[in-house]
């Protein structure tokens, strides 16, 4: 008896867990998904509804006009292009220098391994401040170009550790010792051994590299000049705080103020989601890689 | 190999350690050709600004540059400490960084708990990949929705004036700054923190919880004695981490937010630095400040450090 009736009080307790749990993550994906949602269905929706606030999380009146006039904007379109430039040469640069320099490190062998780590590691608990590293910059003739953009953040020592770490765990010593044995050089080893057997880490990390990239915004802003090399995020910034730009792309649509007025709200919702967009469409494709580099990155801890 | 290691330790210990250490570095040349070019950077970029941040001790001039430019000592430092801004700055500083660590520390354990416990499989998914998404959208846009949602045409305040309240202007309000910062910051961060905790609940060996159950114990109690103690030591390891940032706290999101009505909460050391350096071309006393940060972070990172290995099991390093 007294066995059955703990269980009862237990099981009891544990569907009181349950209910709560449930309400728990739903109230979680309400607090995310609305605000996305409302961003979404006021872009798609017409001006008046959007100033009087009647949009919930479904377009009210459905209404393009706003995406009409962002594939119109050069500045917009130029920005984007700019960004695409940028993220694949950076991610690039990333990954090679990353795996070349997450590689010697990986190999107990490696006499110096400890400095080098020391070296790398040390960059990421005491940094330079912000004018010495733009005067570095400046002094190198990299302001107002692309370059400045994807080198100096070449390699991220926390990825780094991540992909030293993969290495080390993932990849048998005795394989590459045997390799070796067999008279392959670290530099066969790499490309034809470890290389291929990483092949999910390197997901991974041009995920982490990509998106950083593509989201960056400081040093844009800071280290460009010439508005036909802008990113995408400056120029969404430039956009979403000075009226000026949006007055002259609702220039051609109205007169009446308030109504541009308008027409510029629906404009900022629609500009929010066409700078979203490619990370988010990409996101359902990629996110169980991102999982995957969270779970590898915390082994470390 | 080993056999040659063998007839090496033959000549006795100390000998024998300089023998492999010089025989692996001619075996292995190549991983020194390899990791040239990841030194070079580190030089070029990161140790080298390092050392030109010396010039927060001289009187930069453009003529002079970094190595020319006369010795000055401690005073830009002593000028930060008493300029009148000082006090604000740090309060500001520290408020903020605080307030976030407090605000922001608790959110992603629940969701990691609630998720590793959902009734269904694809529910969980379902809202731990909603959830994550906002992580992805930039600091630009994150703060173009807050502009958005809170502007006085905008939702929420539409909200408020339906329910017959008066209307707020959020972004231009000195008392709300911080409370923006961090809560946007709990929507933006929450799903992808509790996924670092969710891989330590993976960890957990499954015996205990089936051991647990065998003995009677509830969800609840599972999660008290067996998944919050496995949590631990990352949620230790990240607020040290935390900790460590407690000067430097966000540049990108802060200058985003920051605009003329907010100034008095939302100036911090990060965008002084920025506009006094780069704006003011102020560029020694910048740097100064600057130093003072970095010096400040890496002094709170070894103490916080030392503090859990001292009290607890758990230290970074």
């Amino acid at each position: 008896m007294a066995v059955s009736y703990k269980h009862i009080k237990e099981s009891r307790s544990d569907v009181i867990f349950h209910v709560c749990n449930t309400i728990l993550l739903l109230l979680c994906f309400i607090i995310v998904a609305v605000p996305l949602l409302n961003v979404l269905a006021s872009s798609l929706s017409t001006p008046n509804a959007v100033v009087t606030g009647k949009v919930g999380i479904w377009p009210v009146g459905w209404n393009i006009d706003a995406y009409i006039q962002i594939f119109q904007s050069r500045m917009l379109l130029t920005g984007y292009a700019n960004s695409i430039l940028y993220t694949v040469i950076g991610t690039v640069i990333n990954i090679v220098m990353t795996v070349m320099a997450a590689y010697p490190l990986a190999i107990k062998k490696f006499v110096g391994r400890g400095v080098f780590t020391g070296l790398f590691v040390f960059t990421m608990i005491f940094s330079a401040p912000l004018i010495p590293t733009y005067l570095n910059i400046r002094d190198l003739g990299l302001i107002d170009s692309m370059w400045a953009l994807v080198l100096p953040g070449a390699i991220s020592v926390y990825n780094m550790i991540i992909a030293r770490t993969y290495f080390q765990n993932s990849i048998p010593e005795e394989m590459m010792e045997a390799a070796g044995l067999d008279g392959a050089n670290d530099t066969q080893i790499l490309l034809k051994l470890v290389l291929p057997l990483s092949k999910s880490i390197i997901a991974v990390l041009t995920l982490y590299y990509a998106v950083a990239h593509w989201n960056s915004y400081f040093d844009p802003y800071i280290y460009l000049n010439s508005e036909e090399k802008f990113t995408l995020q400056v120029v969404l910034r430039n956009i979403m705080s000075t009226a000026k730009a949006l007055q002259e792309m609702t220039d051609t649509i109205s007169t009446d103020q308030s109504q541009r007025a308008a027409l510029i709200e629906v404009l900022k919702y629609a500009i929010i989601v066409f700078g979203s967009l490619p990370v988010i469409l990409l996101y359902p494709f990629v996110q169980k890689h991102f999982v995957k580099g969270v779970m590898i990155g915390s082994l470390k801890g | 190999m080993s056999k040659k290691e063998k007839t090496g330790s033959a000549g006795g210990n100390r000998k024998s350690k300089w023998y492999i250490m010089r025989k692996n570095i001619l075996l292995h040349w190549q991983l020194y050709v390899i990791i040239a070019l990841p030194l070079i950077y580190l030089v070029m970029f990161k140790y080298i600004p390092l050392v030109g941040s010396q010039i927060a001790f001289r009187d930069y001039s453009f003529s002079g540059g970094i190595w020319g430019s006369p010795w000055v000592g401690f005073k830009h430092f002593e000028r930060f400490f008493q300029s009148p801004d000082f006090g604000k700055l740090m309060w500001n500083t520290i408020s903020l960084s605080l307030y976030n660590i407090v605000v922001t520390s608790i959110p992603p354990v629940i969701l990691a708990v609630a998720l590793s416990y959902a009734k269904w499989k694809w529910y969980g998914k379902t809202v731990q990949m909603v959830t994550y998404m906002p992580y992805f959208i930039s600091t630009v846009l994150v703060v173009g929705i807050l502009q958005q949602m809170l502007s006085l045409t905008g939702p929420i305040n539409n909200v408020i004036a339906s329910m017959g309240g008066d209307k707020i202007h959020f972004m231009g309000d000195p008392s709300l700054f911080q409370t923006l910062y961090v809560f946007s910051g709990v929507w933006q961060s929450t799903g992808y923190n509790a996924v670092i905790y969710l891989a330590a609940i993976a960890a957990v060996d499954p015996e205990l919880h089936e051991a647990a159950i065998v003995d009677g114990a509830s969800i609840w109690k599972r999660i008290l004695h067996i998944d919050l103690p496995s949590i631990l030591p990352t949620a230790i390891i990240l607020l040290i981490m935390a900790c460590g940032k407690v000067l430097t706290v966000g540049y990108e999101k802060v200058l985003l937010l920051q605009n003329d009505m907010n100034l008095s909460t939302s100036d911090i050391i990060s965008t002084y630095v920025y506009r006094v350096g780069l704006n003011g071309m102020q560029y020694s006393f910048s740097t100064a400040i600057g130093l003072f940060q970095s010096v400040v972070s890496l002094v709170m990172l070894l103490l916080v450090n030392w503090i859990s290995r001292r009290f607890g099991e758990t230290s970074l390093f």
